[in-house]
């Protein structure tokens, strides 16, 4: 497998207080593929995801060293703003978060922040998405409803379309099935295979079966340290770490 | 029946019986009010200023103190909400939770908030001296403001607090600075409970007598300069009471019917304001 690296993380440690998340975390993502990022609950896959996007500074007491490349460029520095690097990355969380206005004003919120104020460019950028996320023929009678009375499963769709609007490069998904139903849940997965053609996606998922499904590249996270990473045939067929090897079959979890 | 089942019934009955003394404590104060104020009430003490010996049992209405302390009440709780704000989303969306700084301003609020309103009608009697004002509409208005600042923060803090991590995060995830997401987001989110905390000052402000004795004076006119005396119901109805002519005490019970409803009035708008943007808000 050939491809050209969109992030490129070098020597990545995070601290909550106390406790490292992660450790000298040296990785890759390809561009415009899929990459999983695999392992236990709690071995820091949700830390690595958020520093691509610096949201981890977020969190109380935190600190972190070494280097984030998106495009060539250290995002972890200081002088880089963070509403830039966040424009550039769309995230879908665990659970799926409305924003507390109408389904219209949920994906116009991204352009309207970044300076789109004519309502027909809005239409259609809503339309667009919505569309992109194949939620348009459900919701166009009701633009205007509050984006809490979607059900889960159109509400986490509406996420995406609103991280689409802002025209990132890259998808980030934290766990982004995690509160679906297997439909909805059939849904995004359907969703990232369509989009990896246009956008760098990088998901976390602890379910091994999703991760086989949608992997074209794997990062595999124990306890903070990076076991290994590689094309995803390779690390699930013929993994170079007794560790990973064991995890794939289930023997740890 | 056993022993943990008559404890849970206990306690449920204690908890109905406090539910129960809340409420008719409520009913009997609007039931007395209502009882002594009405009989009292009449079309000239909505509409007439206090004539020539009203505090005698003659003629004329509170016209004056319902002016002066709608608008009394109206201005300090404008002011007070333009400090407040500014501080809960500091509170709330700059600083990280267990942030030091925000526990001190939490407590120096809680303390500000447990101070009696007559303190603050000193403190602002004595900042008026400084500046040379005499009692007025203005040194009311500040009075006032102070005595309900911490409680209209303190509310709205409550409220702040509730707002989800999640949905800050989704809004710095689009890119958006602190400010945009705490303008754009939180207050919609919040938007309901911000004005029930407003609400629940503007309520103790209006009903406060302590902090404007000395601070806004009274007058028996109506006037709306912000540097002459105006009189508020509170005032109005220490006054009245204080007279030795039992007409004229309950008039006083009709001042206090005439402030209840001024109350109401202003919750139940507020309330239907607040209904459009209820819906959106996540749960």
């Amino acid at each position: 497998m050939s491809f050209k690296s969109h992030i490129v993380v070098k020597d990545l440690e995070v601290f909550y207080g106390g406790t490292q998340a992660l450790k000298k975390v040296n990785a890759v993502v390809p561009e415009k593929k899929i990459t999983v990022i695999i392992g236990p609950s709690g071995c820091g896959k949700t830390t690595l995801l958020k520093s691509f996007n610096r949201l981890i500074e977020l969190a109380e007491d935190v600190r972190f060293s070494g280097e984030i490349l998106v495009d060539g460029k250290n995002i972890l520095s200081p002088e880089v703003e963070p509403t830039a690097i966040r424009k550039k990355m769309g995230l879908l969380s665990q659970k799926p978060t409305p924003l507390p206005m109408s389904i219209y004003d949920n994906v116009a919120y991204g352009p309207r922040i970044h300076g789109i104020k004519k309502r027909k460019e809005l239409d259609r950028i809503v339309e667009y998405h919505l569309k992109e996320v194949g939620l348009w023929e459900e919701v166009e009678p009701r633009l205007d409803e509050p984006a809490s009375r979607l059900s889960v499963g159109q509400q986490q769709r509406l996420c995406l379309a609103r991280g689409l609007a802002v025209e990132p490069e890259i998808i980030l998904g934290d766990e982004p099935t995690s509160a679906l139903d297997p439909l909805s849940s059939r849904r995004i997965e359907e969703k990232f295979l369509e989009l990896k053609n246009k956008y760098t996606i990088v998901v976390v998922t602890h379910i091994l079966r999703q991760a086989k499904r949608l992997a074209d590249y794997v990062i595999f996270l124990y306890f903070g340290e990076v076991i290994e990473h590689g094309p995803a045939e390779q690390i699930f067929e013929n993994p170079s770490q007794e560790l990973t090897r064991e995890y794939i079959k289930g023997i740890i979890s | 029946m056993d022993r943990r089942r008559l404890e849970e019934k206990f306690f449920l009955g204690l908890m109905v019986i406090s539910s129960l003394t809340i409420f008719t404590s409520l009913l009997l104060i609007l039931v007395d009010i209502m009882v002594k104020g009405i009989p009292a009430m009449s079309w000239a003490m909505l509409t007439q200023v206090p004539h020539g010996g009203f505090y005698q049992g003659k003629g004329g209405g509170v016209l004056n103190a319902i002016v002066g302390s709608a608008v009394l009440g109206i201005c300090a709780t404008s002011l007070s909400f333009f400090f407040s704000l500014p501080v809960v989303l500091y509170l709330n969306v700059y600083l990280k939770p267990g942030s030091r700084f925000s526990a001190f301003i939490r407590f120096s609020l809680d303390v500000l908030w447990g101070i009696p309103s007559i303190v603050y009608g000193a403190f602002g009697f004595t900042l008026m001296l400084f500046f040379g004002l005499r009692a007025s509409l203005l040194g009311g208005i500040i009075a006032v403001s102070l005595l309900i600042f911490p409680i209209m923060s303190r509310a709205m803090d409550e409220v702040l607090k509730m707002v989800p991590a999640e949905l800050l995060e989704t809004s710095y995830a689009l890119g958006t600075t602190r400010l945009e997401a705490a303008l754009k987001v939180v207050l919609r989110q919040s938007l309901p409970g911000i004005l029930t905390a407003a609400l629940i000052a503007f309520g103790r402000g209006i009903g406060d007598a302590a902090s404007v004795i000395f601070t806004a004076g009274f007058s028996d006119y109506i006037s709306l300069s912000l540097f002459r005396p105006v009189a508020t119901l509170p005032l109005a109805i220490f006054y009245q009471l204080g007279t030795p002519y039992p007409e004229v005490q309950d008039r006083a019970y009709a001042s206090s019917l005439i402030l209840t409803m001024l109350i109401v009035l202003i919750s139940v708008l507020a309330r239907l304001l607040t209904r459009r943007y209820k819906s959106f808000v996540v749960k």
